[in-house]
């Protein structure tokens, strides 16, 4: 004889929170652990032997001598124009991920057919292609007597020296690489947009110019600052453009000055302070984001 | 049959343009890039006719430099224990906090989420201080860079796994339960068959994240014999290239759209006309 159909709810209840008890343990192991391990060092007051921070692990013992010096130096020190340029580089390469991202968002959007897929998959395809590959191409073509001086020399424009510490190559560097995590969500956002709102706005007599203006950019605003916003929060902390296409200390951004510390010397506690400020920037526009979403999806009910 | 094109206006030849040049500029140096892996010749500036040498035998050649064939060998090892233990533990997760509603699982699934929009250097250096200060038992090299990997595919497996279950809805469990399955029976006859193709993308998405990582993977690969290949690119680029940089970051590019076409593959088997697997992608993405 079957069992009559008895109620599971008992068992249920405790089974589902067994599931997520091994991978909430992981996430506290291994990111919630770390990121205090960062304040731990960030704010220790000793050294070891090697003089090497040792972590200061009660909240008690922290000390904030090192946070406050890296903080008065990043306002008025050695670290200011470090912050500024990692300011202006994102912010520079940010602009042009608009003027290029935009359209090219836009339209495959619009797109509809076979014509579609392609265009997305073509977008889509940087994405899985290893980052620093791709930063290694553009190396390739930025030799002294790679293709990209060989095409300025057609206009007999004198060979650039691009590798050098050149400013430039670092902005357009990281907005070639960005651009892909950027297109994304502002392509996701763009084709919500009901079609119907196109239409009747041309219905009425609206150009497209202004159409774009009064309907397509209002109801893509808040796409747009979700893929600025994902995009700046690893550019500002990107060192690795940088190095493969510059390496110089003239465009030594926050993100090589905190990598410099924690892998090539002993001030770990420097490096850690750093990314404490850099975490506290970026949680800043990240809180700002929120809010904004939040008033978004109140205004939308 | 779908119009090609869904503006009311007419069709915008500018933008069609732009948008093609942007997809060149996007990927013409890449493609430039595999086309140098085949160089018969030192120069990646410089076309010398075609040659595989470069993949194998000449000196100094992916099959040649026992240090090339290392970081191949490491990126793979990694990027398969990392599906291994990443997929299994995600899909727990993504059970557990979409079935479970509590103010916990809440507050759990917030923190699950954290982790992809924490810039990589945070993360990287984060499990470097923790790994060198408090977790000593852990060696720096192929043990941390495992630990580092899963943290940040973990939620990867979560969002996709659990998008999929939202859309399964709860009634097919019920009425296995009604009919006498325990719960852990219902999910193991039900859930897991139904979450199958959503499982399957996943492991391959972590497979090829993993693949591409370079900053975690930089911050704890410890010494020269757990380089990957990213990190193998990154340090050799400036320093001594060859066209066999260019044939192991073919060789990596490969092994990543090998694990993406079956992701697609697998998911594209569970839709049929409702949305292409690319948008989800795209969604994942």
């Amino acid at each position: 004889m079957a069992e009559p159909p008895h109620d599971h709810r008992r068992t249920t209840r405790r089974l589902w929170p067994a599931l997520a008890l091994p991978g909430t343990i992981w996430l506290v192991a291994l990111f919630l652990v770390p990121v205090y391990a960062v304040m731990a060092v960030a704010f220790s007051g000793d050294i070891n032997l090697f003089g090497e921070p040792i972590p200061a692990w009660s909240p008690w013992d922290w000390q904030f001598a090192t946070f406050g010096q890296v903080l008065s130096d990043s306002i008025s020190g050695p670290y200011q124009a470090v912050w500024l340029r990692t300011a202006s580089y994102t912010g520079i390469a940010l602009l042009i991920c608009v003027v290029v991202g935009y359209p090219v968002a836009y339209y495959t959007a619009r797109l509809a057919g076979k014509r579609r897929g392609l265009v997305l998959a073509l977008i889509l395809a940087p994405w899985w292609i290893n980052y620093i590959t791709r930063m290694l191409a553009w190396v390739n073509l930025l030799q002294d007597d790679g293709y990209v001086n060989k095409a300025l020399g057609i206009f007999s424009i004198e060979p650039v020296s691009w590798l050098g510490g050149n400013p430039l190559t670092v902005v357009i560097a990281l907005a070639y690489g960005y651009l892909p995590f950027f297109i994304l969500p502002l392509f996701a956002s763009l084709d919500r947009i009901d079609q119907r709102l196109l239409e009747a706005s041309r219905d009425l007599g609206v150009g497209t110019v202004r159409t774009f203006l009064h309907v397509t950019l209002p109801l893509s605003k808040l796409g747009l600052i979700t893929a600025l916003v994902i995009t700046a929060l690893p550019m500002a902390g990107d060192y690795y453009t940088n190095t493969i296409v510059s390496s110089s200390p003239r465009t030594t951004m926050i993100g090589n000055q905190i990598e410099l510390f924690l892998l090539q010397g002993p001030s770990k506690n420097f490096g850690a302070a750093l990314v404490l400020l850099l975490s506290l920037v970026l949680l800043f526009f990240m809180t700002y984001y929120l809010i904004l979403t939040q008033r978004a999806s109140r205004n939308a009910r | 049959m779908t119009p090609p094109w869904r503006n009311p206006w007419r069709k915008p030849y500018l933008l069609a343009t732009f948008t093609w040049l942007y997809i060149l500029w996007s990927l013409v140096p890449v493609l430039i890039a595999v086309q140098f892996s085949f160089n018969d010749g030192r120069s990646r500036s410089t076309w010398q006719g075609f040659s595989t040498q470069w993949y194998c035998c000449a000196e100094g050649s992916v099959g040649e430099d026992p240090s090339l064939l290392l970081a191949l060998q490491n990126s793979l090892v990694l990027g398969g224990a990392t599906v291994l233990v990443a997929t299994p533990l995600g899909v727990m997760l993504a059970l557990g906090l979409t079935r479970w509603r509590s103010r916990t699982s809440k507050v759990a699934n917030g923190i699950a989420l954290v982790p992809l929009v924490t810039p990589e250097l945070v993360v990287g250096s984060a499990l470097y201080l923790v790994m060198v200060n408090l977790y000593q038992f852990v060696p720096l090299g192929l043990p941390a860079m495992l630990l580092g990997h899963v943290t940040f595919s973990v939620s990867y497996v979560l969002v996709v796994v659990r998008a999929r279950l939202l859309a399964i809805g709860g009634d097919y469990e019920a009425a296995a339960q009604d009919l006498g399955a325990s719960p852990l029976q219902a999910i193991r006859t039900i859930l897991v068959p139904l979450l199958m193709p959503s499982i399957f993308a996943s492991a391959m998405l972590v497979f090829a994240t993993s693949l591409d990582d370079f900053v975690v993977s930089q911050f704890l690969f410890g010494d020269a014999a757990n380089v990957t290949v990213p990190i193998k690119l990154y340090n050799a680029v400036r320093s001594a290239p060859t066209p066999a940089l260019n044939a192991l970051a073919t060789l990596l590019l490969v092994a990543s759209f090998l694990a993406l076409l079956l992701a697609y593959v697998g998911l594209r088997a569970r839709r049929r006309g409702e949305r292409s697997a690319l948008e989800d992608l795209a969604d994942y993405g």
